[in-house]
Order: C-alpha cells, then sequence, then structure tokens
C-alpha cells in the first residue's frame, strides 16, 4: 500500500490516542526486539543440530541442544493470509482493516507477519524485523524484489521525510549536519536550535545554515528557552535530534571542574528538561494521523559505555546522557528513543586523536538511516562500532580494554 | 543625625533621584566568552523550584546560577593578577563605606556610535576637564557609551577577530589612577576594558592598572545617559561572597534634581 500523502490536520478532529500493541513478551521475546532494534535479523540456533527456532524457546526444539542467536536467512514463501477486519485490541481497533499471514521462512521455522498487500499465498518475500509501537519486534513480508516506499515500513518507521523535525543544536558540526540531512530527505520542517545567538555564526567560523531550515533560539541549559521553544513549536515537532553534545578533553582528576560542570548542564540537565518540557506534546501526538511524532535521537559519546582516558569528565557527562535516553525509552513510548553511539569527532577538539574519526556527514547519513528502519540502537565510525560489538558481548571486559590501554 | 534625616527626606520628596543602573540578571543578556581553551564564565541561570504548584502549593521560588562576573557586575582588586596580594581586595573584605562613593561621567556615546573600537585616551580627558572641571579624587571614573542601549548580537559585537566595543586604552588608565586617584573604573560594555584590548600593551589595562592599584571596576551598566557628568553618588555593594574577586549586584546612582 501507497504511503498516505501528508495531510493538514483536522482541528476539530479528535485526536488518535497514542495506544501501545499488546505486549506481554518473554525474555526470548525482548532478545528479539534487541537485536531488531540494532537492525539484525536474528533469531536461536541450534548450537548442536542447527536448527532454527521460532518464536524463542529455552532450548532447540529438534535435539534439545543448546540455543545461540544468529543471523538467519531473511527469505520465505507466504502459506495463508487473513485481513483482519474485526479485533477487540483497542490498539489493532485504531488501525483497521490489517493484514496479516504465515510465512514458511527459507530459515526453517514458520512465523506470522504483516503481509504487504501483494504478498498472496505462495508468494516468495523477504522478511525484515521491525519494532512496533510497543517496541516489540514484529516481522513484515515484503515480495521479494520490492523496493521504495510502503505504508507498511512507514508506519513501522520514522522516514524524516515530510516529518517536522528539531535538531536540537545547529552550532554544533553534528547538528549543523543533521539539519542539512533533514532538509535534503524532505523533512516537511526542520527546527535548527541556535544557543548563544549573541555571537554569530561567521565569528564562530561557522558556515550559514542550509536553505529550508528555520533557525529558532534553543539553549538545552536555560529553562526559559526551552519552555518558550515547546509552547512555540511542541506542536509541531515528530522527530527530535538532539546532537547537544560537547565533548572536551579533560581528566577525571586533572580536568577543567567547570567544563564537568557545562557537559552535565548541557547533555544531563539540558535533555531532561527538553524531556520534561516536550516530552509529553511528543508523546501525546504519537498516534496522530498519518506521520505522527514517533522518534527521539539522542547522540551519545561511545565514552559512555567505556570513558577514553583523556576524556573522563565528559564521560560521565555522557553516562548519565545515555543512562536518561534508556529511561526516556520506557517513559516516552510510542515514540522510539534511537542511541547513536560515536566515537571521537573530526573536529578541533580531537586534534590528537588519530583516525578513524566520524565526519558529521556521516553521523547524519546514519541517523537518517536509523530513522527510516526505526532502529533503536546503532553505532558511527570504526571506533564507536568495535567498541559497541566488545561492549555486547562482554561489557566489563570491553571498558577494562579501553580504561588501561594507551 | 539631621543630614541622614534630610537626605531621607530628599528621597522621599524626589529631589534627590534614584537611578537604577543595573541591567536585569537574564539568560538573555550576554555573558562575557573567552578563547574554548580557557575555563568561561557561567551565564546566568534560573530554575523554578516551585509556583504555587504541588512543589509548593502557597509560594513561587526559583533557584538562579551564575558566575562572579555574569550582568551587571563588581571587580574586586584580586580578580585580576596585578592585584591578587593586595589587602581586603575580595568582596567579603573590601570596607563596605568603599561601596558609596562620588561619580563622574564621560560622556564618549557620540564617538562610541562612530566607532565600535572608540579608544579613551588621556587627551580626551584633558578636554572632558576643561568644560567640566578636574576629575576629584576617589571619584569613580564611568564611561559613558551609550552601548547599554545595544542588544543581543550587538551588544556582544563579537566578530571572528575578536571582540569590538570601546575602552579606555592604557595611558588613559594610568593617567586616571595615578594622576587622578579615580576609585574605580565603569563601562556600560561587557567589561572594563575595550574588546579589542587583549592587543594593548599591556592587555586588558584597565584591570590590570586598576586592580593593580586596589580600584574596582564596575561593568554592564546602563541609564549612564541619566547622570550628570559630576555629581552623582553611587551605590554599588558586591555580594558579600567569601574570598570573591566580584559579583553581580545592584548599582543605583543618586542625583539631585
Amino acid at each position: 500500500m501507497k504511503v498516505p500523502p501528508r495531510r493538514k490536520k483536522n482541528p476539530l478532529a479528535v485526536t488518535r490516542l497514542p495506544l501501545l500493541p499488546p505486549a506481554a513478551p518473554s525474555r526470548g521475546a525482548l532478545k528479539l526486539a534487541t537485536l531488531a532494534g540494532q537492525g539484525r535479523f536474528a533469531l536461536p540456533v541450534c548450537t548442536a543440530c542447527g536448527a532454527v527456532s521460532y518464536p524463542a524457546r529455552d532450548v532447540c526444539g529438534a535435539c534439545l541442544g543448546e540455543l545461540a542467536w544468529r543471523d538467519v536467512a531473511d527469505g520465505g514463501t507466504v502459506l495463508a493470509r487473513t485481513v483482519l477486519r474485526a479485533s477487540g485490541d483497542v490498539y489493532f481497533r485504531q488501525r483497521l482493516p490489517v493484514r496479516a499471514g504465515l510465512v514458511g521462512m527459507d530459515a526453517g521455522p514458520r512465523t506470522v507477519a504483516f503481509l504487504h498487500e501483494d504478498a498472496e499465498p505462495g508468494t516468495r518475500v523477504r522478511l525484515t524485523l521491525r519494532l512496533d509501537k510497543a517496541d516489540q519486534a514484529v516481522m513484515l513480508a515484503l515480495p521479494e524484489g520490492f523496493a521504495g516506499e510502503d505504508a507498511l515500513l512507514h508506519a513501522h518507521g520514522c522516514s524524516l521525510r515530510d516529518r517536522r523535525v528539531l535538531v536540537t543544536d545547529a552550532r554544533g558540526s553534528l547538528g549543523a549536519a543533521m539539519a542539512a540531512r533533514a532538509v535534503a530527505a524532505g523533512a516537511r520542517e526542520v527546527f535548527a536550535g541556535e544557543a548563544g545567538t549573541w555571537t554569530s555564526r561567521e565569528a564562530l567560523g561557522q558556515s550559514s545554515l542550509p536553505e529550508g531550515v528555520l533557525p529558532v533560539p534553543l539553549d538545552l541549559t536555560d529553562e526559559r528557552s526551552v519552555r518558550e521553544f515547546a509552547a512555540e513549536f511542541g506542536g509541531r515537532v515528530e522527530i527530535v535530534i538532539n546532537t547537544a553534545m560537547a565533548p572536551r578533553p579533560g581528566s577525571v582528576t586533572e580536568g577543567d571542574p567547570t567544563r564537568l560542570r557545562e557537559a552535565m548542564e548541557l547533555e544531563v540537565f539540558g535533555t531532561a528538561r527538553l524531556a520534561r518540557m516536550l516530552g509529553t506534546a511528543l508523546r501525546a501526538r504519537g498516534a496522530d494521523g498519518d506521520y505522527p511524532a514517533c522518534a527521539w535521537v539522542q547522540a551519545v559519546s561511545a565514552d559512555a559505555l567505556a570513558p577514553s582516558p583523556g576524556y573522563g569528565a565528559h564521560a560521565a557527562a555522557q553516562a548519565a546522557a545515555l543512562s536518561l535516553a534508556l529511561s526516556l525509552r520506557a517513559e516516552l513510548r510510542p515514540i522510539r528513543v534511537t542511541t547513536v553511539f560515536l566515537g571521537p569527532l573530526e573536529d578541533e577538539w580531537h586534534q590528537d586523536v588519530p583516525p578513524p574519526k566520524v565526519a558529521p556527514r556521516a553521523f547524519a547519513d546514519a541517523v537518517a538511516a536509523a530513522l527510516e528502519r526505526g532502529l533503536e540502537e546503532i553505532a558511527v565510525g570504526d571506533v564507536a562500532r568495535h567498541l559497541l560489538e566488545r561492549w555486547r558481548e562482554d561489557p566489563t571486559l570491553a571498558i577494562r580494554e579501553t580504561t588501561h590501554t594507551s | 543625625m539631621s543630614m541622614l534625616a534630610d537626605f531621607a527626606a530628599a528621597i522621599v520628596s524626589g529631589k534627590i533621584k534614584v537611578i537604577d543602573l543595573t541591567q536585569t540578571l537574564s539568560p538573555d543578556f550576554p555573558t562575557i566568552q573567552l578563547p574554548p581553551e580557557f575555563g568561561q564564565c557561567a551565564p546566568f541561570r534560573l530554575e523554578e523550584v516551585s509556583r504555587y504548584d504541588a512543589k509548593g502549593p502557597a509560594w513561587y521560588w526559583n533557584n538562579f546560577s551564575c558566575g562572579e562576573h555574569t550582568g551587571t557586575h563588581f571587580d574586586a582588586p584580586v580578580h585580576w593578577i596585578s592585584g591578587r596580594d593586595l589587602p581586603n581586595n575580595t568582596t567579603d573584605t573590601i570596607e563596605a563605606k568603599n561601596f558609596i562613593a562620588p561619580a563622574v561621567v564621560l560622556d564618549c556615546s557620540k564617538e562610541s556610535a562612530a566607532n565600535a573600537d572608540f579608544t579613551l585616551t588621556k587627551a580626551f580627558i584633558l578636554e572632558w576637564e576643561k568644560k567640566h572641571g578636574r576629575i576629584p579624587a576617589k571619584a569613580w571614573a564611568l564611561l559613558r557609551t551609550d552601548w547599554s542601549k545595544k542588544k543581543g548580537a550587538d551588544y556582544a559585537n563579537v566578530k571572528a577577530d575578536g571582540a569590538h566595543t570601546p575602552g579606555p586604552d592604557p595611558e588613559a588608565v594610568e593617567f586616571l589612577v595615578k594622576e587622578r586617584d579615580v576609585f574605580g573604573f565603569g563601562t556600560e560594555t561587557i567589561g572594563t576594558d575595550a574588546g579589542q584590548a587583549p592587543h594593548f600593551t599591556p592587555p586588558f589595562p584597565a584591570h590590570f592598572f586598576m586592580h593593580g592599584a586596589g580600584r574596582y571596576g564596575l561593568q554592564c551598566l546602563c541609564n549612564l545617559d541619566r547622570l550628570p557628568p559630576t555629581g552623582a553618588v553611587i551605590i554599588s555593594p558586591p555580594l558579600k561572597i567569601v574570598g570573591g574577586s566580584g559579583s553581580p549586584l545592584r548599582v543605583l546612582a543618586l542625583v539631585s534634581s
């Protein structure tokens, strides 16, 4: 089904409530969702006989062998389909009719999936795991070779196209690149937050903001500034991209203590302040029309996971900011909270850090791609990607590897 | 006692006008910005504690935070390295009587309007004295530039080559301190020194010479255009911060009408 065009909201119509789909996840279902949120199509595979289990079980259904999560083939064939025209569930009642069916996976098991309208019994399909509005993994089945936009994908993603986007810190290099990327992705409006407007972009050696961006005064460290932005534009923002992150060198013992305070003020208190002032409005519009409020992107230094030597003070602020984002993931549901881990940035504060470093453009591209798929955790750049991989495997070891080297 | 009673009566009757020389403490008011690798002065921030709500049903109050040099503020001699070893050089040790003193107002508003980098020179001061008389000892020298009428970016006036705001040249400051024995130096701009003062010799002469001689500074003043060239009395007590290098404050001028 085509993505419906964006229409202006009827101000006299009652807004659709941000209800959540039914959820009673097992630990296995949570694992499936965790991997889906990372963009993986992984299922439990028996380490003894190789059989793939779905839904997730504690032991192999074929041989009682141990299971390990592995990426598996995402092809399949539609076995049966149905169209739900009535439902007792309040979430699905808002979204009828729903096309669903049974798909025989090439990997072995059968799965219930949401079906593309062209997926008939016998149709070869490609399955994709997406997070639903309750952050649970759901299977979407689209005809093999299908490319382009589709209402099913649209509803299970947070595409920038036609959305109204806030980039919190367009004075920073990440924010400036992100604002430009949002314009290029066809965002309907891009609000570019600018703090400290008594210094000009020119004086800071920054190029002017791209065409199509609307600069707005926004300083996350200033309660009144955030309140005024939220009051004025809170009802018009559907995607928040919080790039207010300013990594500065400084160890815990020898770093400048005012730096630590500044980082906390901006990245921790600022993020909390923005969530407090904007979160309720965002959540309330989480099912509003075909382009509901849908995402909160939080740029996080990979130092939040394991502090780089010499950046201990900033790492502490980032660890706190990450924790806030993780709480927001639950508090803002159905808004998708996407954490974007970053390695050292290609900026003047990392002159003494050798490459690879993260170019602002790479960050912006990665965020746009993650939003399209509704992912909840990504890493940008080799340093962050490598750390995140090791951290997922063994956090304590990854921390030791980071803090005890160099 | 009758002198004080007369004074109080003159305030009530309006014979003595009280003029507020203070900018409103607000997050919107520019704070000085140093090169990014240096420690920075915190801007003014206000956070609500309660406002007749669940956090405090019958009362409204805020927590605020800022640096010692945020908004309209007082500079104590200890602020500069040249004044670090002087006695009574901090906000809590300066004698209370030093917070009330007469002032002269050097009007450079026309010159500053024409040139953001206008520098006050000894020659300018001597010229001023021809019209208004010699600057009395122990008086504040206040530099009227009308800069306080500017807002935001125009007020800070920071470009890629630094700030461009008026201020005194080294010779003028030395002259005021050594030959006119001024009490301190006050400006409407973000600091007592000119925006380009890092390039003067010595750098930041108003800070260097004034504080080196135990004199005080006032900056981010406003309403200097409402003061006479001579005859105003300035009341400027900073917060009694232990070991403080300065403090935001309310600055009042008394003027006889």
